[in-house]
């Protein structure tokens, strides 16, 4: 069985393109590449992750958007209420500096979020045919004879505390320290935190410093629009004079509506302002709190969810990666270097790989549009059409969709295998690295909990535990699942 | 790159016989470093002295790449408050040792690998995973 899936890769084929052609999850809509096989073709066109690319490879973004665009729509539906109904009147009773002050926090807010969105989180690339053959060889092979395979991994010292890597079965290689698969966007991401539906992508190695600027900037806009909402309503509250006062002052905005109405009109809005704020603030403030504790000691939220450093999976164990000094942990974190993409997203394919991807891109367009059960399908088609051109080893089908562990298994890696065979060596794979999670969706687990995500500060360390689990640890999650998943049926 | 296209060239036109992958080295944490163990493949073609010496440099170069100093902390401070605007129109400190990185590794394959029918290729396009040498079949092959 292992031999069999060491038959898949051969080192002596002629070089492969880094990326597999398999390209139906990610074109930006619009983009007919049947009408131009010839034209060099970038790398973001055949990228094998989940992801969306825009303005020809420039921008990058989770394939589901998420909530994005709520996110998008709250800030701005909020900044605009506080600038066309609470501005005008504070700056009349108080100072000039509000709305610029509201002004600078706002621009500040959406180049953050804009930046977490669609930057590369630290994807990294899969690993070339000849470096996963060349992994495999390295593995230790116990006996070929042995039903269940070894769990892959690896062992290094870090500090003086063992680390274990785990081989990214997707990926097709072991995952550097503090690097977790993403089961949404089908990427190994460096530094893993988590992957975040209100922005869209995964927040990883790159993106972090953003997303941490967001998320404070945008508990100081809340906090501010808050305060000012506040002190707007108490100045108009302030005795009948206030009033009658508010309402001679406004008569210019709705000229032909009665005075009530108009009043009503403001009162109504400024409610509205109240309500988003008031939500926003304790969770946006929990979370930036939660973050900054993060940063502080160099932890990702994968890590403190998992309890990896806590001693809860072992006696004396602490951050192999803290600087003992909180500044230095900080300055690690945000003020680092700012690492390369290391996808080349806007790289040319080598004219000879275009011409062999765009082959397997006519046979497959008409299947673009069909659920993920069937995506499973086509992947097999599109490997055993690139099979034929390259033996190459099946890739990212069944890690990539733990919600449709039963039916990506029939299909899953090894090609040439028997299924019902195939289906007991993953079984056997299973229960070594099977974890607790529970073979729920994770999708839907997180997604719902992610409505909930508002209603208390207290939720989100809560929320980030149920949608990040399921994303770590990717190699064997999903494993976990069906393993779970064969023993009902067996 | 023109280095590539060079470099593509030669691999058209000689046979590849192997290819060799020097892995991470994690011992420090994260920090991108190679390991220095010299791989039996390359026994009969290279001095060993001489593959190590090149994997130092890599490494050392990578450090200075990677390196909290305080010009990195000026730069970091700086994007923050303009909320790493700059990052859109400055190249950061990362992306020039990266440049001094490729101009090394051509260096080094035009003076002491290609005449030995070895090809380094550079890390970064292999995501910064492993080094990649390729050996060529064609022993007398030179540029």
């Amino acid at each position: 069985m292992k031999s069999r899936e060491y038959q898949q890769i051969d080192p002596q084929a002629p070089p492969t393109p880094t990326q597999t052609p398999l390209p139906h999850h990610h074109q930006a809509d619009g983009v007919d590449r049947r009408k131009e096989p010839r034209t060099p073709r970038r790398k973001w066109e055949v990228f094998p992750g989940r992801n969306r690319f825009f303005c020809d490879g420039r921008i990058m973004m989770a394939r589901q958007s998420g909530v994005f665009p709520l996110t998008l729509g709250l800030i701005f539906l909020t900044s605009g209420l506080f600038f066309i109904f609470d501005c005008p009147f504070l700056v009349k009773h108080l100072t000039r500096c509000i709305p610029a002050i509201g002004g600078v926090l706002f621009v500040f807010v959406l180049i953050t979020l804009l930046q977490t969105s669609f930057t590369d989180p630290g994807i990294l690339p899969r690993a070339t045919p000849e470096e996963a053959a060349d992994i495999e060889r390295q593995i230790d092979d116990t006996g070929n004879t042995s039903y269940r395979p070894p769990p892959r991994t690896k062992e290094v010292l870090i500090n003086q505390q063992v680390i274990k890597l785990k081989y990214c079965f997707t990926c097709k290689m072991f995952r550097p320290p503090r690097t977790s698969h993403c089961s949404l966007c089908d990427n190994c991401v460096e530094r893993f935190d988590h992957h975040c539906p209100w922005v869209g992508n995964c927040v990883g190695k790159r993106n972090y410093r953003f997303f941490y600027t967001f998320i404070v900037s945008l508990s100081f806009l809340t906090a501010f629009i808050f305060g000012c909402v506040t002190t707007h309503l108490a100045l108009r509250a302030q005795g009948g004079k206030g009033l009658v006062f508010a309402l001679q002052e406004s008569p210019g905005r709705y000229p032909y509506m009665p005075n009530v109405f108009k009043l009503s009109l403001t009162h109504l809005f400024t409610a509205v302002e109240l309500a988003i704020c008031f939500f926003s603030v304790w969770s946006i403030l929990g979370l930036s709190g939660f973050h900054t504790y993060l940063v502080a000691s160099n932890l990702t939220t994968n890590e403190d969810i998992k309890g990896s450093w806590s001693g809860k999976t072992g006696e004396g164990v602490t951050n192999p990666y803290s600087h003992r000094n909180i500044f230095i942990n900080c300055c690690s974190v945000l003020c680092a270097p700012m690492p390369p993409s290391l996808i080349d997203r806007r790289g040319f394919l080598p004219a000879d790989e275009s011409a062999q991807t765009s082959g397997v891109d006519i046979e497959l367009p008409n299947l673009n549009n069909k659920s993920e059960i069937n995506v499973c399908t086509q992947e097999t088609k599109g490997l055993l059409e690139s099979a034929a051109l390259s033996p190459l080893l099946a890739t990212s089908c069944p890690q990539g969709k733990p919600q449709t562990a039963l039916s990506c298994p029939d299909n899953s890696p090894a090609l040439k295998s028997d299924p019902s065979l195939e289906l007991s060596q993953r079984r056997g794979q299973a229960h070594p690295n099977s974890k607790t999670y529970g073979s729920t969706s994770p999708l839907r687990t997180y997604t719902g909990l992610h409505k909930h995500k508002r209603a208390s500060s207290h939720t989100a360390r809560l929320t980030f535990d149920s949608h990040v689990s399921p994303d770590g640890d990717h190699g064997s999650k999903p494993k976990g699942h069906q393993g779970t998943k064969f023993a009902t049926l067996h | 790159m023109a280095e590539t296209h060079s470099l593509q060239d030669m691999r058209q036109q000689a046979a590849v016989a192997a290819k060799v992958f020097i892995q991470r080295d994690y011992t420090n944490g994260t920090m991108c470093q190679f390991q220095t163990k010299f791989p039996s493949e390359l026994e009969t073609k290279i001095d060993k002295q001489q593959f190590e010496e090149t994997i130092r440099t890599l490494n050392n170069l990578y450090a200075e790449a990677e390196k909290l100093g305080s010009q990195s902390f000026i730069e970091g401070c700086l994007a923050c408050l303009t909320a790493y605007a700059v990052f859109l129109c400055m190249e950061t400190h990362y992306e020039k040792v990266l440049k001094r990185i490729a101009k090394y590794i051509q260096e080094q394959n035009d003076k002491i690998y290609a005449p030995r029918g070895l090809l380094l290729t550079d890390p970064i396009e292999r995501g910064l995973r492993v080094i990649e040498i390729t050996i060529y079949e064609d022993r007398s092959f030179t540029r």
